[in-house]
């Protein structure tokens, strides 16, 4: 995984709660069977109209937006299906910073495994960054090792479990880690060892 | 020992390390996989030259991308048959068990997860899919993961997770007659919101859930994520014994008294401690139909759509506003006078032999309105089967409806079954979001008899009055 330690940018804003993964990413998106590649299809439907024409009135179809690498969203940002495309589909188009005042679970885990950093903030907070990107380009700078947000006149810190913020740092991959803890896992399974347990082969 | 929740205790007998930072190392006893979120999970390890830790405690399915009209043919769509190939190959490959396109056991994951005796009380089980809430019915500790987790579990059949809240739903007293498990975590959902179980393992409990078959509790267990919740619990009882027992996959003979025993230990101790708790009153939940984009956008079949202005939060009104517009709806207007001219029976939350026996009671004698196009797509192939046995399909085929082969269908509209724009859908599914169903498809989430009610009328209908 690529290491995610500081990083620039304008934010983009979608002042809506509940941004679910199937506008994110929707559905004939997912028949792929890569990860890359679904920048494309990222928000599509608000992006793109029925005969597949750019609506230029969306945010991330308008200069300089269409490079934003940083979101922001209301409530409960990435509800819905688990889709992992959702993140993929959002590195893929650059964006790698999400702010929002909440997120769903299963998003927000599934960003940390690509790269993408969610930050939760309170609701003033994403409230005085709508109100300051309304007026004008609003270029934030994210620290990660430090847990800030730094711009002109915005000034934020926050909160990140330190298990996931190691992981982003260094770039690492869960599935190295779990399997140099490959004895602790026999380990388990010995002692666990209920008969019950195990699925019979079918047929 | 401090008194324990059902998930406390399926918890911590899976722990296999702690960090200090409380992330747990979580052992995962059964895994679930379909052909749309697997093949990247393949492809990683592959890549990474990694093994399948064991086979067998994965079972694999393709259920989001498969025609439901004819198959003889094959799928004719190509990346859907890609996307299928690719699945069945990948099995092939390590060793895991699947039920390919033609086997009569195909179906929903999380319909044929409970069918096999796959899913057991007291497991972990996981899958690609936020609805894996389902098996929760069982006492199974069951959560939707990415395709990065799924490749984590194929590698070391662990997760790297921290443990959650808990937050016990208690439903007081009892339903009134024809309310349904639908109407119940429908309502439920309207009442704390899409984002209320954020963070939190759901326990249902109460009387409601006690008196619920096993079918009615997936249904329940399996919209939790609707409300936030990764997952919901219901304590295993006899039901749930009954309903596993000579399952295929199920413990045989001592295996099986073994298994019982330990299962019926699988209660939330007195006392256990709940960080979040509500009490909902069986009695005031009456049939329910959505208005909106989002689950949390539900109201009693008798009420009127709501009118934005008057809801006091910016953020909720301007929800509300753009919801109305998508859905081509003005507040105040009666839900009960809404045309509708699709409805769609099926889905992991509504595609069993109970939803299909009680869509079926209603269609009985009856056709549907002629401006209607309606069809059932049964949950799995066993499911469709029973159905033909009991001479359901011959009332939904001689009431209007077309009968289909099993799969996820028009509940996320990856295959063929669509909306075309600004059609409007009654669906038993659990998801009524923006182009959910199509583009620009307006989606009323209800009950399978709710939606029996609604083919024969051409609009939403209170069930009750037919």
């Amino acid at each position: 995984m690529e290491k995610f330690s500081k990083l620039a940018g304008i934010v983009a804003c979608i002042e809506l709660s509940n941004i679910d993964t199937d506008m994110i990413i929707p559905k004939q998106f997912l028949k792929t069977i890569k990860r890359s590649g679904l920048g494309k299809g990222l928000f599509y439907e608000m992006r793109f109209d029925e005969n597949e024409k750019l609506i230029p009135e969306f945010i991330l179809n308008k200069s300089p937006y269409n490079e934003s690498k940083i979101l922001v969203a209301l409530d409960n940002f990435g509800c819905g299906s688990s889709r992992e495309h959702a993140p993929w589909a959002l590195t893929d188009f650059g964006i790698k910073v999400i702010l929002a005042k909440s997120f769903a679970d299963i998003f927000y885990n599934n960003c940390f495994k690509n790269g993408i950093l969610p930050i939760k903030l309170l609701g003033e907070e994403i409230e005085k960054i709508i109100n300051f990107s309304k007026n004008k380009f609003l270029e934030l700078e994210i620290n990660l090792k430090k847990q800030t947000i730094k711009g002109s006149e915005i000034n934020l810190s926050f909160e990140i479990d330190e298990y996931k913020k190691k992981c982003l740092l260094n770039g690492w991959d869960d599935i190295d880690l779990t399997l140099k803890k490959e004895n602790l896992i026999s380990e388990f399974e010995i002692k666990n060892n209920e008969s019950w347990l195990e699925p019979r082969r079918n047929e | 020992m401090k008194p324990q929740t059902i998930f406390d205790k399926i918890w911590s007998s899976h722990i296999v390390d702690q960090n200090p930072s409380g992330e747990c190392l979580l052992y995962i006893d059964r895994h679930l996989i379909h052909e749309v979120t697997s093949p990247q999970a393949f492809e990683g390890l592959k890549n990474n030259k990694r093994k399948v830790r064991k086979p067998l405690m994965t079972l694999a399915v393709p259920d989001h991308n498969v025609p439901t009209t004819e198959r003889r043919f094959g799928i004719t769509d190509n990346e859907s048959r890609i996307q299928v190939e690719k699945l069945i190959e990948n099995c092939r490959e390590f060793g895991i068990p699947f039920f390919p396109i033609e086997d009569l056991r195909q179906g929903i994951v999380h319909i044929i997860g409970p069918e096999q005796g796959f899913t057991l009380p007291g497991t972990t089980l996981v899958c690609g899919d936020s609805h894996t809430s389902t098996h929760g019915a069982f006492g199974s500790l069951a959560f939707g993961i990415g395709t990065s987790e799924v490749e984590h579990v194929l590698s070391t059949q662990t997760l790297i997770l921290k443990p959650a809240k808990n937050y016990l739903i208690n439903f007081v007293g009892e339903l009134k007659k024809g309310i349904t498990a639908k109407d119940v975590i429908l309502h439920l959902i309207g009442k704390i919101g899409t984002a209320g179980g954020t963070g939190f393992v759901f326990e249902y409990a109460g009387k409601v859930i006690e008196n619920f078959s096993m079918e009615e509790r997936m249904t329940i267990c399996n919209m939790s994520i609707e409300a936030g919740a990764r997952a919901g619990l219901i304590a295993p009882d006899n039901k749930t014994f009954e309903y596993l027992k000579d399952k295929p996959l199920s413990p045989k003979g001592e295996e099986w008294d073994k298994a019982v025993e330990y299962w019926k230990t699988l209660k939330s101790d007195k006392n256990a401690h709940f960080d979040k708790k509500i009490d909902i009153i069986a009695s005031s939940i009456e049939p329910q139909v959505t208005w909106g984009t989002s689950p949390e956008d539900v109201v009693s079949i008798t009420a009127s759509v709501p009118d934005p202005a008057k809801i006091k939060s910016t953020d909720k009104r301007q929800s509300a506003e753009r919801a109305l517009d998508y859905m081509g709806l003005e507040p105040g207007q009666k839900m009960c006078n809404i045309d509708i001219n699709t409805v769609f029976i099926g889905s992991c939350t509504n595609g069993r032999i109970e939803d299909l026996r009680k869509a079926a009671e209603i269609l009985n004698g009856r056709k549907i309105n002629k401006k209607v196009r309606a069809f059932v797509v049964p949950g799995s192939g066993l499911v469709k089967k029973q159905a033909e046995e009991e001479g359901l399909d011959k009332i939904f085929v001689s009431s209007g409806f077309e009968w289909r082969e099993p799969g996820c269908s028009m509940c996320l509209a990856m295959n063929a079954d669509k909306l075309q724009p600004h059609e409007r859908c009654a669906s038993t599914s659990n998801r009524n979001f923006e182009g959910r169903q199509g583009r620009g498809g307006r989606t009323h989430l209800l009950s399978p008899e709710m939606a029996a009610a609604a083919a024969i009328k051409g609009k939403l209908f209170d069930v009750r009055k037919l």
